[in-house]
């Protein structure tokens, strides 16, 4: 590959080109309107503008981006993660244009993307899937039934349903018989459809996921797993390599369970497999991430590889760098991501960056899509920055990480810088004893005001 | 004439209210999209609406009205 056009935006733009220029590919960049001072268009040997700011006109215009791409000569497309990273049909018209997509295969991608289909592979292959039906529940009695076969509590889920809407936590079946209608109610007039189904509620779940590589001769390997209960509204914002709270064994079975999922579905590139963790370290599959995830640089930090490197090696054909055994883990990395948002509220906050700070040193990683002069606009994820803390042990990690985080400046806008310097004085969070509660625990006990 | 404008830039995702209705204090009157995220804004006192300046998919600047109160 000679040329590579970059199908994605700010840090992960910049990231990916980096490993680019030390192989002597020519990067292509596209950008929209609200993008082109950013340092990611100007840092490319080619910039191609493909479109005016809401992605749905840019980042997500398929045939914009492979006409930039033919235009430009590249050879090959990174689609980064999120935007289309995950989208079948973009992979499709990828391979008919005659290009590279780095990533796997377009019905891989499919399968993956289905959260039914997923599980139903998943279970096949001998992975631990959380309990549930597989199907639809259609009455009260066989819902009572279920729910016995699968062990309380159970959550009885619109079968259409999403974001929240439509579900109930039963913790006794007298709960089930009153919630059953309602849900079912709830489902027809949100969704169109009565259908819902039972899953088992996982308590107190810590989220726990693994990086997987494969390459296209039948090699799959995995880099260990990132702790990444850290979350509000469902997204991270702290990861961890290793997971500072689960025990041997039960790093052993998830990692046995990835390369196993990784190996059902043929996989091929780096992946990432998630899984819930319940309180007695039981494990359950919870989706594969088809791409280059946001947190894999804790995982670069540890095991001393570039997946970036790894991706373009796999989408040439060669083999896997490292055999499984080759592959180790060496100290301790904590990623903290940079919002542009309220540290309280978590709500946007959009603006201009009058200036920017950035920590340097031994074990500090900076991953910005920023710098000073820079708009912050309401377009896209208020993702701004990722700061990687690596060392030999997470408590020498964790005491560079306040030293970095309070180095680290952005003025203009707010950040939620405040909440991550304050988390790192939350004895949860400095114990490693943790799980997806972890945030709320922390509001609750008076936040950033502590 | 009271004013409610926006809190933050975005992008105008719904408009909940037309010219005539009454809205009451704490009453949602436009849904932005701002950073993937969507914002309710609130009236801050009651009052009839007199006009809505703003259109589903209008960019919004922070401090921009959203909906004007008789």
């Amino acid at each position: 590959m000679k040329t590579i056009l970059i199908a994605n935006r700010g840090e992960i733009a910049r990231r990916i080109a980096r490993t680019c220029r030390a192989r002597g590919i020519r990067v292509v960049a596209v950008y929209s309107e609200a993008d082109q001072d950013m340092p990611f268009v100007r840092e490319a040997d080619v910039a191609v503008a493909i479109g005016p700011p809401p992605v749905a006109q840019s980042y997500l215009n398929i045939d914009a981006i492979i006409q930039a791409a033919k235009k430009t000569g590249a050879d090959a497309i990174h689609p980064g993660y999120g935007l289309l990273s995950e989208n079948a049909t973009f992979a499709r018209k990828v391979e008919e244009a005659g290009l590279v997509l780095i990533g796997p295969r377009p019905d891989v991608i499919e399968r993956m993307g289905d959260k039914v289909t997923a599980r139903r592979t998943m279970a096949e292959a001998g992975v631990p899937v959380v309990p549930g039906t597989e199907g639809g529940v259609s009455g009260e009695e066989e819902a009572l039934a279920e729910a016995e076969r699968i062990g309380y509590p159970v959550m009885i889920k619109a079968s259409a349903g999403g974001g929240g809407i439509g579900m109930q936590v039963c913790r006794t079946p007298d709960e089930l018989k009153k919630a059953f209608a309602t849900v079912q109610a709830k489902a027809k007039a949100y969704f169109g459809d009565s259908a819902v189904f039972l899953e088992r509620l996982i308590e107190r779940p810590r989220h726990v996921e693994v990086q997987v590589a494969a390459d296209s001769q039948g090699n799959t390997v995995h880099l260990f797993e990132r702790e990444c209960s850290v979350q509000r509204r469902n997204q991270k914002v702290v990861e961890e390599c290793l997971s500072p709270s689960i025990r041997p064994e039960t790093r052993e079975r998830l990692s046995d369970a990835a390369v196993r999922a990784a190996k059902a579905v043929g996989y091929t590139g780096v992946g990432t497999v998630e899984f819930l963790v319940d309180e007695q370290e039981r494990i359950y599959f919870l989706e594969m991430n088809t791409r280059l995830q946001v947190e894999h640089p804790v995982t670069e930090m540890v095991t001393g590889q570039d997946l970036v490197d790894w991706q373009l090696d796999i989408a040439e054909g060669k083999p896997l760098p490292l055999r499984q055994q080759e592959i180790k883990a060496r100290g301790h990395a904590v990623e903290y991501r940079i919002y542009a948002e309220d540290p309280t509220t978590f709500l946007p906050s959009p603006g201009t960056i009058h200036a920017m700070t950035v920590p340097e040193g031994e074990g500090i990683r900076v991953d910005a899509g920023v710098e000073a002069g820079n708009v912050v606009t309401p377009f896209y994820d208020p993702m701004i920055a990722k700061l990687i803390v690596g060392g030999p042990t997470r408590e020498t990690v964790l005491e560079k990480s306040r030293a970095a985080l309070e180095m680290f400046r952005v003025e203009g806008i707010r950040t939620n810088l405040p909440l991550l310097r304050a988390l790192l004085d939350h004895p949860e969070f400095v114990e490693g004893r943790y799980d997806t509660q972890l945030l709320q625990h922390f509001q609750m006990d008076g936040g950033i005001r502590r | 004439m009271k004013t409610i404008q926006a809190n933050m830039a975005g992008t105008v995702l719904q408009v909940l209210v037309k010219p005539g209705d009454e809205v009451k204090s704490g009453q949602d009157v436009v849904i932005l999209e701002s950073m993937k995220m969507e914002i309710p804004i609130a009236a801050e006192a009651d009052g009839k609406v007199k006009s809505v300046p703003v259109e589903i998919g209008s960019f919004v600047g922070e401090g921009d009205v959203l909906v004007e109160l008789e």
